[in-house]
């Protein structure tokens, strides 16, 4: 606080560069008003209208209180992201410190299988959990006579979905350390326990709390799951599936989607609260912390490494099989047939090219848009609420169900008197969509990274009267190309798998190949719709490895530094 | 000199282009048919109807309803061409559907076309609830084979059946429907109840219970009839039974869209659809459509399946509807966990 104060008296007449920023982050307000405020609010409103578009005050919301069972469906959405938090941020913990901090072999290999999970549409574990644990499951036993569609499958199913997410956020945390801490503490003879509470821990502090925020979230607001595998009973999500699509009543559905976005605006104020006490982990004299071999470390955590890795294998290898027979479980004979996707689905393969563009300008677009407007926020300087405002508005996509989003697109978008009606029905309003639904955790992985950066990086640079730009781009993006990258295959991959909200956006033409998945599966083709949905995991995969092998020469050229 | 010859091409380039797509309308066509009933539909309508291009956007009932009325500020959709007519209704509700009675349509089934004069909505063919029973659980299980609503009540099927949420889907809405049209209001709250004592699920999805039945996770899924022909021919050893104590049917319809920048066209399209020809193709894949002089080709339904149809009041249930949801949301949603 003390070295803001004293920076902004150093400069006390707005410079050009200081209008810049002002303008660039003028500019993303615009945008975030364009592709979410506004949108969200044309779906929202109606919560307090009539059909005909009349104020009704708190009616809807007076009505939706009075749904029998609303109780426990709160009470069970809360407990299964609870025990979903619980269950994956330790375990993710573990194993990104795994991957930052020790010397286990294979990292490239575990941090590939890590983003599983994420590359595979939905159906894939969904198929595979009903395959093992349905009540025709080669693993039934394992639940001792419980089914598998309820509580037992809705978590299962979100700590493998929701795996990744905290792992991705862990590990950007994780990576950043500064030697200099151990070696004080070693050399003030801390114990390992002590130094892992003192120093490790609370480095990664905000890393924690953003994990937790994002799984838990994540958690309240999915109702693909709870829809699969949730059998009847009863959460929150499924709420906004039953008004919109079950009943076309847009107005309770804006009720709900209201109630969850409580969750988000909650884990603004708990982000706030922890980057207070988030301390720059590298700051300008920072040694970075190179692992040391250490077995009984190392080789526990290798076993722990290889144990999830095994599991999160396991359950795509099932749905893999699944899509190369003939008909689960009655015909088990393998076959090419289900790849044959023409028989299915006039567009054929020609979906899976429409998700490749859509994925590809996703992936390039979003990852500019977010790294940009993480760091001007951050590292701009610029007073005000304007920053703070900004910050809240990316964290709010991930607690809008990507339904309301959707249907926030149709409202706003469509609407005859909006100026930019003419992107309607095209791949571009798509791509938008799906920038902004997934823009949470990339959000937060930007920030994570831009965090670590001790802010001297830009007072130096202003006092030796280098432009931001130059700071940005000589200094801070290079630091965090690792960082960028990750998030730009982690926006390519989840455009590849979204349904919810480009269900309701998609042409004649523009039918994406995870929404072909979906309608298969519904045709009662299974076999078919998990040929499709491992064809978009390849895609995925393949993006994937082609990210280990440029991340080899990123880590060579950007990453020395790290090195002693 | 140069640039108005220019000009002049670039406009004759232009009239061609937009003379060709004249001959040619594109009409997007909003539907829930079935995936491989796209492409004989599209193909035989534009051989009929000289001049159009179909374009269809497909998606399952609820999502191509909750899109067509977010859209209802500046529809998109020329034509609705296949969609559950209690959704059409909820469309002629809020005034969004254009009257147009084709020539022809007289000739239809009386209650398989809009009462209004000139009409708004046109039957194409009608799909009933159904039992989809899978004989291999079955037999593991010694469950009877049922032939009537009223054998799902046996003690046997307790935790064998599963019905989708009523609530979440049109199907299980037209279930319900279709019930209280067979055996009165009473009769069929009553049955509800003692059903519900079987019920293992009530599913979000309306195709799940039939899916999930020929997968053998339950005995028995409710569904709609023509669900499960995929799934036969995939080698699933499911049933399909009419039960034989009266159902509820859903008919598939047809309308154009008020808006619609291709009203003529749309007309012409709309024109066929209630066509001879047109419900030949229909006869394809449905046991009962629209025309009555239309004799359907297709296999395994039992020849006195039209009696089975219980007499359906669409209007009046479409206008019933929340209320009826709201009292089995309060009798039966959630009320207990999944049963094995």
């Amino acid at each position: 606080m003390a070295s803001l104060s004293w920076r902004r008296a150093l400069r006390p007449t707005p410079t050009l560069e200081q209008r810049l920023v002002g303008l660039s982050l003028a500019l993303a307000g615009l945008l975030m008003l364009a592709a979410l405020v506004l949108p969200l609010a044309s779906v929202l409103i109606r919560a307090f209208q009539d059909g005909e578009g009349r104020f009704v005050g708190l009616a809807h919301v007076a009505a939706y209180l009075a749904t029998p069972n609303l109780a426990a469906a709160a009470w069970n959405s809360f407990w299964t992201a609870a025990v979903t938090m619980l269950c994956v941020v330790p375990a993710a913990f573990a194993y990104a410190y795994a991957l930052t901090r020790c010397c286990v072999p294979l990292k490239p290999l575990f941090r590939a299988v890590m983003l599983l999970p994420v590359l595979a549409p939905s159906l894939l574990p969904a198929l595979a959990l009903i395959y093992l644990f349905g009540n025709q499951g080669m693993l039934r036993w394992l639940l001792m006579g419980e089914s598998v569609y309820g509580p037992i499958g809705i978590v299962l199913a979100q700590v493998f979905y929701c795996f990744p997410h905290a792992a991705l956020i862990l590990s950007v945390a994780l990576s950043g350390a500064d030697a200099r801490l151990y070696e004080a503490a070693a050399v003030l003879k801390a114990g390992r326990g002590r130094i892992f509470a003192t120093v490790t821990l609370p480095g990664a502090m905000g890393g924690i709390v953003s994990a937790s925020v994002v799984v838990f979230t994540l958690v309240v607001t999915d109702f693909g799951i709870p829809k699969v595998i949730g059998g009847q009973f009863p959460v929150l999500a499924t709420e906004i599936y039953k008004q919109v699509i079950g009943q076309q009543n847009f107005h309770m559905g804006a009720v709900v989607g209201l109630v969850l976005l409580l969750p988000a605006v909650a884990a603004f104020l708990i982000d706030l609260w922890a980057q207070r006490r988030q301390a720059s982990v590298v700051s300008g004299r920072a040694v970075p912390l190179q692992p040391q071999p250490r077995p009984a470390r190392d080789g526990p955590l290798f076993a722990f490494c290889l144990l999830v890795a095994g599991l999160l294998m396991g359950l795509v290898g099932v749905a893999v099989w699944g899509s190369f027979i003939r008909f689960w479980p009655w015909n088990l004979e393998l076959t090419l047939a289900n790849y044959d996707f023409a028989r299915f689905d006039s567009a054929g393969w020609g979906s899976l090219w429409t998700s490749v563009r859509m994925a590809f300008f996703t992936a390039l677009f979003g990852t500019v848009l977010v790294f940009l407007l993480a760091y001007l926020i951050e590292r701009g300087g610029v007073g005000g609420p304007l920053p703070r405002l900004l910050g809240l508005a990316a964290t709010l996509p991930l607690a809008v169900p990507g339904l309301v989003l959707g249907l926030a697109y149709i409202l706003f978008f469509n609407d005859p008197a909006n100026p930019l009606g003419f992107l309607y029905g095209s791949l571009a309003l798509m791509v938008l969509n799906c920038i902004i639904h997934f823009y949470t955790v990339c959000h937060l992985t930007a920030v994570t990274a831009i965090r670590q950066l001790d802010p001297e990086f830009e007072s130096v640079g202003a006092s030796l009267r280098v432009p931001i730009w130059i700071t940005f781009g000589r200094v801070t993006l290079p630091i965090c190309l690792p960082a960028t990258v990750d998030i730009f295959v982690y926006f390519f991959v989840n455009a590849m798998t979204t349904v919810s909200a480009v269900v309701f956006l998609y042409g004649p033409d523009t039918k994406p190949a995870s929404v072909a998945v979906i309608h298969m599966d519904e045709a009662g083709q299974v076999s078919a719709a998990a040929a499709m949905a491992v064809a978009i995991l390849a895609i995925n995969i393949l993006l994937k490895l082609l990210h280990l092998a440029a991340a080899g020469r990123i880590e060579q050229t950007t990453q020395a530094w790290r090195r002693r | 000199m140069r640039r108005l010859l220019l000009a002049a091409f670039a406009a004759l380039a232009l009239s061609a282009g937009a003379a060709e797509a004249q001959n040619r309308t594109r009409l997007t066509v909003y539907t829930a048919l079935e995936n491989e009933q796209l492409a004989p539909f599209k193909a035989a309508a534009e051989r009929a109807v000289p001049g159009i291009e179909i374009a269809w956007v497909r998606d399952s009932t609820g999502v191509i309803t909750a899109r067509l009325i977010a859209e209802r500020a500046n529809p998109r959709a020329d034509v609705i061409w296949g969609l559950s007519v209690f959704s059409l209704l909820q469309l002629e509700a809020l005034d969004m559907l254009e009257p147009y009675t084709p020539p022809g349509a007289s000739a239809l089934r009386p209650n398989f076309r809009s009462p209004r004069e000139p009409m708004t909505w046109t039957g194409m063919d009608a799909f009933v609830s159904a039992i989809c029973f899978n004989r291999v659980v079955a037999q593991s299980r010694g469950l009877p084979r049922p032939t009537t609503w009223a054998d799902l009540l046996n003690p046997a099927f307790r935790g064998q059946v599963a019905m989708p949420n009523p609530a979440s889907s049109g199907t299980g809405f037209l279930t319900v429907a279709g019930w209280i049209a067979t055996m009165g209001e009473a009769g069929a709250w009553d049955f509800m109840t003692r059903l519900h004592e079987n019920i293992q699920v009530y599913t979000h999805s309306g195709s799940a219970p039939c899916n999930n039945a020929a997968r053998g996770e339950y005995a028995v899924g409710l569904s709609f009839d023509m669900r499960s022909v995929a799934l036969r021919n995939q080698g699933a050893p499911i049933d399909v039974i009419v039960p034989t104590d009266g159902v509820g049917f859903d008919l598939e319809a047809t309308a154009i869209l008020r808006g619609t920048r291709h009203l003529e066209a749309a007309r012409r399209l709309v024109d066929w659809t209630v066509s001879r020809e047109a419900n030949e193709l229909y006869g394809r894949y449905y046991a009962l459509v629209a025309h009555p002089d239309v004799a359907p080709s297709v296999q395994n339904y039992p020849p006195e399946f039209a009696q089975r149809l219980v007499n359906q009041d669409f209007a009046a249930m479409a206008a019933r509807r929340e209320e009826i949801l709201r009292e089995w949301t309060r009798r039966f949603d959630g009320k207990s966990a999944p049963r094995n």
